[in-house]
């Protein structure tokens, strides 16, 4: 043990004492008390504390519903009414479960297109990035898992239809489903067993966040300009400032969910999912939830059962190695002319595929499907890595106190091609 | 470059420490591995037996056969003979009419479609049956003719065949 190990003091004796067994009281003043923040970050910066909150208000809200939840297949669909009906409040937890992991999805759609937009992805954040994918995929397994829970059709086909996509796999595929599924279809096994990860993946999830906020902590935020906080001038701590405004945003965030959960429970709900499960009947139309639909147009988009599993599985896949198609040097799209709107137009892209995800799969909906689908791969193939190659981008402002001084204009396609700004040449000591 | 005999000792030791710790956690692991497959009550559901006594021409049942439906159609002169006018060799997944029944009248398929698990529409009279007049998946478009083949959409085989027997004119074992 080092003897030399500087002790924080505080004023408080009982601190003093724990802090000198252990230095947890001064791990959270450095990280969360007088951790810097660039100034200039807006709201989008507040999605981050929203997601969080919400994992934590899902694990709670799922403890309790999990004390009442049968996996059984013949009684999970009654118990999940039940606690609808008799349990004190069950439908409030309920409620607060099923539309907390839409909101979860929300959350974290406009955080990720946070980070693409102001390119929050780029070095030093590679690792912050692909943790955050991981993040993503492990949330997508889990809403998967807990929509088969209730055991009614569209759970039940549900799992049904994606399970099934294992057994496009050559040789191994119906082995691996049938594993997957303890069973030949959907059955108890399948429940019993969709339940006990449903319960352990979030934890799971808690545990990747932490290394995903440790991991943006070592070089703090990126902000909208993109650029490195260089003098304190540039920053304001976390405590007070950040946590007043993360506030502002979780009240905001409160006042919504809450209008959902009291106004409009099944606003997002499918009917058919109140009709129990039943291994003889398919609905005329399987809809996912709106989260996934994008993923499921791309399925759907591919006359082929292989070919449309790899794509849909290609589409998060392609995301972990974003940092590396792009380029260019700057972050963020406020200074890229072009990229910024093929940027948007992915976002606007992305919406339609989920649009028509829900739809039935044929016609137009279709053909802007498929016209979605090569979007979204060009975009990462072809338009990323080229227009970050042909670009010119405008001026970077010196500091972040500079984007707040009056005399700077922002000077669209001023920088020299290929040169990088001072700021930037100090950024990341090109 | 050579190492002198004690490093060569010493690796060796981390080698088959390594190796022997490897081959440990994987046998620690397969028993829990194997434990998510099928367990053996699962893969003991037997067969099932079916009077088929009561089914007119044209028409057809459902039932349940380990968790699956099975189809059992008693198929009309006219779709005997549109399923077998077929050239197999135009088809996805070739084969012939007379492959996938035992008494030509009676089919008897696996009512879950290839592509992603669905059940086919094409049961009742007032079902949609699809381009090829015999089973059509609503999932996802795909079109089965009137031997429960392939003819259209995303599913890559024909609809299968489960393992039956006729034990005697009026009823099947299936399983």
């Amino acid at each position: 043990m080092d003897k030399n190990r500087k002790v924080h003091q505080f004023k408080n004796p009982v601190l003093n004492w724990i802090e000198f067994r252990l230095p947890i009281i001064s791990y959270f003043k450095k990280e969360y008390g007088d951790y810097p923040m660039p100034k200039n970050c807006n709201y989008f910066w507040s999605f981050g504390a929203l997601a969080t909150i919400t994992l934590v208000t899902m694990i709670v809200s799922g403890i309790f519903l999990a004390m009442n939840y049968t996996p059984h297949t013949d009684m999970a669909f009654d118990s999940v009414e039940r606690i609808m009906r008799d349990v004190n409040y069950g439908w409030l937890m309920r409620y607060i479960h099923s539309n907390g992991a839409a909101f979860f999805f929300i959350i974290v759609y406009i955080h990720i297109v946070r980070a693409m937009y102001f390119g929050s992805y780029k070095y030093p954040r590679e690792l912050n990035w692909i943790l955050g994918v991981f993040i993503f995929l492990l949330m997508m397994a889990t809403s998967f898992l807990g929509y088969t829970l209730p055991w009614g059709q569209m759970s039940y086909w549900g799992a049904t239809v994606i399970t099934n996509l294992f057994s496009a796999i050559p040789f191994i595929g119906e082995g691996l489903k049938t594993w997957l599924l303890g069973d030949y279809n959907v059955g108890n096994a399948t429940l019993n067993r969709f339940f006990a990860l449903h319960y352990v993946l979030p934890f799971v999830i808690f545990g990747v966040v932490g290394l995903h906020v440790a991991a943006v902590h070592v070089h703090g935020s990126n902000n909208p300009d993109g650029i490195d906080i260089k003098t304190n001038n540039d920053s304001v701590n976390f405590f007070p400032y950040m946590l007043i405004k993360d506030t502002v945003a979780m009240c905001a965030f409160g006042v919504a969910i809450s209008a959902v959960i009291f106004f409009g429970p099944n606003l997002m709900a499918e009917v058919d999912n109140y009709i129990p499960a039943d291994p003889l009947v398919t609905p005329a139309h399987i809809v996912p939830n709106w989260y996934l639909a994008p993923f499921y147009a791309i399925l759907r988009a591919v006359p082929d059962k292989l070919g449309g599993v790899l794509l849909m599985f290609g589409a998060i896949v392609i995301l972990f190695v974003l940092p590396w198609l792009d380029r260019s040097k700057v972050r963020s799209c406020n200074y890229r002319p072009i990229y910024k709107w093929f940027m948007m137009g992915f976002f606007v892209n992305f919406f339609a595929l989920g649009y028509v995800g829900m739809l039935p799969a044929e016609g137009l909906y279709l053909l802007i499907a498929r016209v979605g689908l090569l979007y979204y791969f060009g975009f990462f193939f072809i338009i990323t890595p080229f227009v970050g190659w042909i670009e010119k981008p405008s001026k970077l402002p010196l500091s972040i106190s500079d984007v707040y001084a009056k005399n700077i204009t922002p000077n669209i396609g001023g920088g020299e091609k290929g040169i990088p700004s001072p700021a930037m040449q100090k950024d990341t000591n090109l | 470059m050579a190492k002198k005999p004690k490093n060569k000792r010493r690796d060796f030791l981390q080698l088959s420490t390594v190796t022997l710790g490897a081959v440990g956690t994987a046998a620690f692991i397969w028993p829990f591995l194997k434990s998510m497959s099928p367990a053996e009550d699962t893969l003991a559901a037997g067969s099932t037996e079916v009077d088929i006594s009561a089914i007119e021409e044209g028409q057809s049942i459902t039932i349940k056969w380990r968790g699956k439906p099975v189809f059992i159609k008693k198929r009309t002169k006219d779709e005997i003979d549109a399923a077998k006018m077929v050239q197999a060799s135009d088809l996805r997944d070739p084969q012939d009419d007379a492959d996938r029944v035992q008494k030509e009248e009676w089919l008897v398929l696996v009512g879950v479609c290839t592509h992603l698990g669905c059940v086919p529409l094409g049961q009742k009279v007032s079902d949609m049956k699809g381009e090829y007049d015999g089973w059509y998946c609503p999932c996802h478009g795909s079109h089965y003719d009137t031997s429960g083949r392939i003819r259209k959409g995303p599913a890559p085989k024909n609809l299968d065949v489960p393992p039956y027997t006729f034990l005697n004119d009026n009823t099947i074992k299936i399983g």
